[in-house]
């Protein structure tokens, strides 16, 4: 299995209760999570990640048990190697295009500084087509580039499966149908399995190879594509 | 006049180290209760920022409490390490530094509750342990919000009356610091030697309010 997943959540916010109990397995190497927002499709990203606490449950991901409260077993977040792509995308706002990739290798309680260099950084800037706004601060650059930014930053670090929380969903029509191709190829050429989560239906057709629908904290139903395609 | 000069330099020294401890201790506990969720969080904060609000002389006599000879610290620093506090230029700079802290203590505690919790979130899982996340993402994130409190902090141990009086007495050229110098030199009737006192003092707090606002364009003016 390359996802094993069972969470348990109680999250209070004041005087709303929300309760949150998400289990699927699944060997797809494009799983999708589909559900409305509110449905708690972050917060499982967050437990996978190990930056939010779950109650209780399990977490196996790429055949590495990452968390489980049974045994009292939980990788911390540094040493999951899982790239994580934020919603907003959360690139440093005080580090350049280059840094903020290169911010995963170095070590230490010092920034990489601007004129850092290592093969990896810079195969990815190629890669990215982030050369010409090497130097720029995330504010400078364009939504594509920002998402193509926080993907090498996560991706650098050569981690063993990627989690993106809506990737396209800060991005105009046109540009996502593009950079939605440019992720299954990516996903294809590093052969690394890739967990999404999305409201939007076409993030759905084009990438998914199967999907876990999440309502209100639970899952509903968990089938390939077409099946999920047709139950819509 | 040289007199003057002698407590320019005193005074110099314990708000420079007052500062320096103020910019460890604030920056700490004002990162530590943005971050920290505990029942009595209120309560502290109130505790700490109660020094802005209460007359410094009752400050000082705090402090004598605290760390007066006959005090259980202060017996204890004395018998131990050979360190007294009250009337020595350390005391002074203890009593400025508590009736300044909370200028940096709120200023950094602001700052970091303006730093989104999921820029350290990303910066964990790249691999960056909690220390590296503190120096890496959250105080860059916070440091100019930071830095006006750190300098408008210097400017008010700059101008320490009461505590400092209250702890570290007026002994000239040991703890007589500027403010203190001009009320004994008005009480004494030299009014030369206020009027020098007075312009000198006034000339050091309004280079530190500009290069502060030279450091921090807008940020004072904004806080005041």
């Amino acid at each position: 299995m390359i996802w094993d997943i069972d969470l348990q959540r109680v999250l209070i916010h004041g005087h709303t209760r929300f309760e949150l109990d998400v289990a699927f397995a699944s060997d797809a190497s494009r799983l999708v999570l589909y559900g409305p927002s509110g449905a708690g499709k972050t917060q499982t990203l967050k437990m996978m990640a190990g930056i939010a606490r779950p109650d209780r449950g399990r977490t196996v991901v790429a055949g590495r048990t990452l968390y489980d409260s049974a045994s009292g077993l939980s990788v911390s977040p540094q040493e999951r190697r899982l790239a994580y792509v934020f919603q907003e995308y959360a690139l440093f706002p005080h580090l350049t295009v280059r840094q903020n990739i290169a911010s995963g290798l170095r070590r230490g309680w010092l920034n990489p500084s601007r004129a850092f260099t290592d093969p990896a950084v810079e195969r990815w800037i190629e890669a990215f087509h982030l050369g010409p706004v090497a130097g720029h601060y995330p504010h400078q650059l364009s939504g594509g580039q920002r998402q193509r930014t926080a993907l090498a930053r996560a991706l650098v670090i050569d981690p063993k499966a990627l989690l993106l929380d809506e990737p396209f969903a800060a991005l105009d029509k046109s540009l996502r149908q593009r950079l939605r191709q440019e992720l299954i190829e990516l996903q294809e050429r590093l052969r690394i399995p890739l967990l999404l989560i999305t409201h939007d239906d076409d993030d759905l057709r084009v990438l998914a190879h199967e999907v876990v629908h999440v309502r209100a904290g639970r899952v509903v139903a968990s089938a390939d594509t077409e099946e999920s395609v047709l139950v819509q | 006049m040289e007199g003057a000069w002698v407590a320019l330099a005193l005074t110099l020294k314990v708000a420079g180290w007052a500062t320096a401890l103020n910019l460890v201790l604030g920056v700490g506990i004002g990162f530590a209760m943005a971050r920290a969720r505990f029942p009595g969080r209120d309560v502290l904060d109130a505790v700490l920022t109660l020094p802005m609000v209460m007359p410094p002389t009752v400050l000082g006599y705090y402090l004598l409490v605290l760390i007066g000879s006959h005090s259980p610290l202060g017996g204890w620093l004395i018998q131990h390490l050979g360190i007294r506090l009250i009337f020595t230029w350390q005391g002074a700079v203890i009593a400025a530094a508590v009736v300044a802290f909370p200028l940096v203590f709120k200023a950094a505690r602001a700052a970091f509750e303006t730093v989104d919790p999921q820029l350290e979130d990303a910066a964990r899982t790249l691999g960056m342990g909690e220390v590296a996340v503190f120096f890496r993402v959250s105080l860059p994130l916070a440091w100019h919000a930071i830095l006006a409190g750190v300098l408008l902090s210097f400017a008010r141990a700059l101008g320490e009356f009461g505590a400092t009086l209250m702890v570290a007495g007026s002994i000239p050229g040991r703890t007589q610091t500027l403010s203190i110098a001009v009320y004994e030199s008005v009480q004494a009737g030299q009014d030369d030697a206020a009027n020098f006192l007075v312009a000198v003092t006034s000339i050091v707090c309004i280079a530190v309010l500009l290069s502060a606002g030279r450091l921090v364009p807008g940020r004072i003016a904004r806080r005041e």
